[in-house]
């Protein structure tokens, strides 16, 4: 049996989107730029998918650019807003759990000279408020805060710190790439002004991705060199991708009521059920997205979970040390204050529509056999009095 | 996912020689909960002093599982001069490789398979070892390990001896020493290369090389801990010392006192000398 359970990282492309896109890789391959018609009946489809992006936000169809992906979305609101500010604003703040995609440009921006302020979140995953309230003054330029994280699915009060963040005068943006398709996402109701999403989160293709950029947010583009996208973003539209994820947003509005509530109920279940069946078993983060299910197994390592699983044909991931090269675990965990005991052994499940119930029967009754002949070959568990109290004591 | 070999799954997934041995000789416990992996290695001697039954308990991803199991298979049988000649190498190759950010699991294997040895040699307790100089506080990682580590398998950039040893992988603020010990090995290395193969020398010449080697290589150090180092014997290749001080131990060095002035008069005088404390002689007699 193949389950997959790592939907956080990507999801499998909707039939209906594949379909949408496939005219686009072959006869209709027109430049929208183009002056003839072949072109000019592209420039339509494109001008529709990005209506159809914009509805899933709640924004209009102006305020959507289209880019390469998430990654790209986040860099050209992060360094753009800073370029148009041309360094009248010193001061940066960000979260300590950001994606790679923001807290490296974020350490990259502290390299140039910004100041930057990393705001801590709790045990639960939950961002400190008032550290973030008082770490704004008047230099500061920008305040990126993901709406929701990737590895836990902690989900942040974005309506509330985006308007904390405007009444302090400086520049919003929230990477909501976990959020899409979700959640529901109404700018008209929350008040960011640059907002990420990437269309493979949510059984889009990957490699497009777009930028929601509020009315009046000035921004210089981080790639120039053509007049596509109002000018905002060169380079000839990656039509296909474009359709393809006019044609996930439209699905992923029709869907959402199906996420939060059948996706939840399986999440659930699959919570519920490895909590029961496998000692020592600690779930990380508390308010989470409805697909999202980080949970650590005490005196194993999460590398050697994820093999297992693997070899039964159950797609997961890991923030262990080992899965990523580094040597260190996950930073989202370590903010969290999570021990490196439990963060070596952590693994990450996030689920999709496109799971079923008989999948999520098959991982619990699984999952336990593995925790067990891990654990028989760990050298802590009979080291420690009570097994699955206290954890023993460590050397650093 | 990293591209393990077939015998690195095989031996992952289905591996020799795990358990405890409660009636063990020797014990060696390295690394912790905290750095990701650990490995607990028992074995047992059987009346020729040969290694008769080895397990090992290891917490950690796949190839440090793999690791020990190959480690217990490469020395079942041997002596304990011939196991403690088994490198980090002689694991990964027994795996068929590992990828490079994962050799420091085969080093890991050669660190437990030292320390038990010494366990049952000098009856430390296992995971108790002679500090020597930390240079990587995240990890725990000792002068003597990385010298080992760049010696052995040829190291040249400080990304290696993460790979190999973990040391700099976390706060990298010990960058520029082990840039530094990586120079000093090479410098070591060329200088050793132009010196002629060591003659063979009388027994008073070789008396005389340890003790100088002692004196310059081992002793500065020890002092400034407030230890010290006697030799008291020089029995054909066998070197009996006697350690004194406050030589503090410390839980997060892997390697031993005995380990490092072996591996100086192995490197100045010849390379076939054994190191024995005169305290594990007398137990012995």
């Amino acid at each position: 049996m193949n389950v997959y359970l790592d939907n956080n990282a990507t999801t499998v492309t909707a039939p209906e989107v594949v379909e949408a896109m496939q005219a686009f890789w072959t006869e209709r391959y027109a430049n929208p730029s183009s002056v003839h018609r072949f072109g000019g009946r592209l420039r339509k489809v494109v001008a529709g998918s990005r209506e159809q992006v914009a509805r899933l936000l709640g924004a209009s169809a102006d305020e959507i650019v289209f880019t390469s992906g998430g990654s790209e979305a986040n860099n050209q609101a992060i360094r753009g807003t800073l370029e148009a500010m041309a360094g009248r604003k010193r001061h940066i703040i960000t979260s300590r759990i950001e994606h790679p995609a923001v807290r490296g440009v974020f350490h990259y921006l502290e390299k140039q000279g910004y100041r930057l302020t990393e705001i801590p979140v709790n045990r639960d995953g939950d961002l400190d408020l008032a550290y973030l309230e008082e770490s704004i003054t008047p230099d500061t330029a920008i305040v990126s805060i993901m709406w929701a994280n990737n590895e836990t699915g902690v989900v942040f009060p974005i309506d509330k710190i985006a308007e904390m963040v405007k009444a302090r005068g400086a520049v919003f943006h929230t990477d909501a790439v976990q959020v899409a398709g979700k959640l529901s996402i109404d700018v008209r109701r929350v008040p960011v002004d640059l907002l990420s999403i990437s269309a493979h989160k949510f059984h889009g293709p990957k490699g497009i991705g777009a930028l929601y950029i509020r009315k009046g947010t000035k921004l210089t583009p981080l790639i120039i060199g053509g007049h596509q996208e109002g000018g905002k973003r060169a380079g000839t539209e990656n039509v296909t991708g474009i359709v393809g994820m006019g044609r996930a947003a439209e699905l992923a509005r029709e869907h959402l009521g199906e996420e939060t509530d059948r996706v939840r109920t399986l999440r659930d279940k699959l919570e519920q059920g490895l909590l029961k069946n496998c000692k020592g078993a600690v779930v990380n983060g508390k308010h989470r997205l409805p697909n999202t299910l980080n949970i650590s197994f005490e005196f194993i390592e999460g590398e050697s979970i994820l093999i297992m699983l693997d070899e039964l044909g159950i797609s997961a991931s890991s923030g262990s040390a080992c899965t990523s090269g580094s040597l260190e675990p996950s930073h989202v965990l370590r903010a969290m204050g999570i021990p490196f005991t439990l963060a070596h052994g952590s693994i990450r499940f996030s689920l999709s529509r496109f799971n079923t119930e008989q999948e999520i029967d098959y991982v619990i009754e699984n999952m336990p056999a593995i925790v067990d002949r891990l654990r028989e070959i760990s050298p802590f568990v009979n080291k420690s009095a009570d097994a699955f109290g206290a954890p023993p004591a460590c050397d650093t | 996912m990293w591209d393990y070999t077939d015998k690195v799954m095989d031996h992952f997934k289905n591996p020799r020689n795990v358990g405890v041995l409660s009636d063990a000789d020797g014990v060696g416990e390295v690394g912790s909960l905290a750095c990701g992996d650990a490995l607990k290695l028992m074995f047992k001697l059987d009346e020729n002093g040969r290694i008769q039954d080895v397990r090992f308990q290891t917490f950690g991803c796949a190839s440090a599982i793999a690791s020990s199991s190959a480690l217990t298979e490469l020395i079942k049988g041997k002596t304990l001069e011939e196991a403690a000649k088994v490198t980090n190498q002689d694991i990964a190759k027994f795996l068929g490789g590992l990828p490079e950010q994962k050799m420091h699991c085969s080093v890991m294997g050669k660190d437990a398979l030292l320390a038990a040895i010494d366990n049952y040699r000098k009856g430390t307790k296992a995971g108790e070892k002679v500090d020597v100089n930390v240079v990587c506080n995240c990890f725990g990682v000792t002068r003597q390990e990385i010298e080992r580590a760049v010696r052995e398998n040829n190291l040249t950039t400080v990304e290696e001896v993460t790979n190999y040893t973990k040391a700099g992988g976390g706060c990298e603020t010990c960058h520029d020493d082990i840039k530094e010990i990586i120079a000093q090995v090479i410098r070591e290395k060329a200088e050793a290369a132009r010196q002629p193969k060591k003659k063979k020398m009388t027994n008073i010449q070789r008396i005389q090389m340890i003790q100088e080697t002692l004196e310059r290589e081992i002793r500065p150090a020890l002092r400034k801990d407030g230890g010290d180092i006697e030799l008291v014997d020089v029995d054909a290749d066998q070197v009996v010392v006697s350690m004194r001080g406050t030589c503090a131990q410390c839980k997060v060095a892997n390697f031993t006192l005995k380990e490092v002035v072996e591996s100086k008069l192995r490197e100045f005088v010849s390379d076939d000398l054994r190191v024995v404390e005169a305290r594990s002689l007398e137990d012995a007699q």
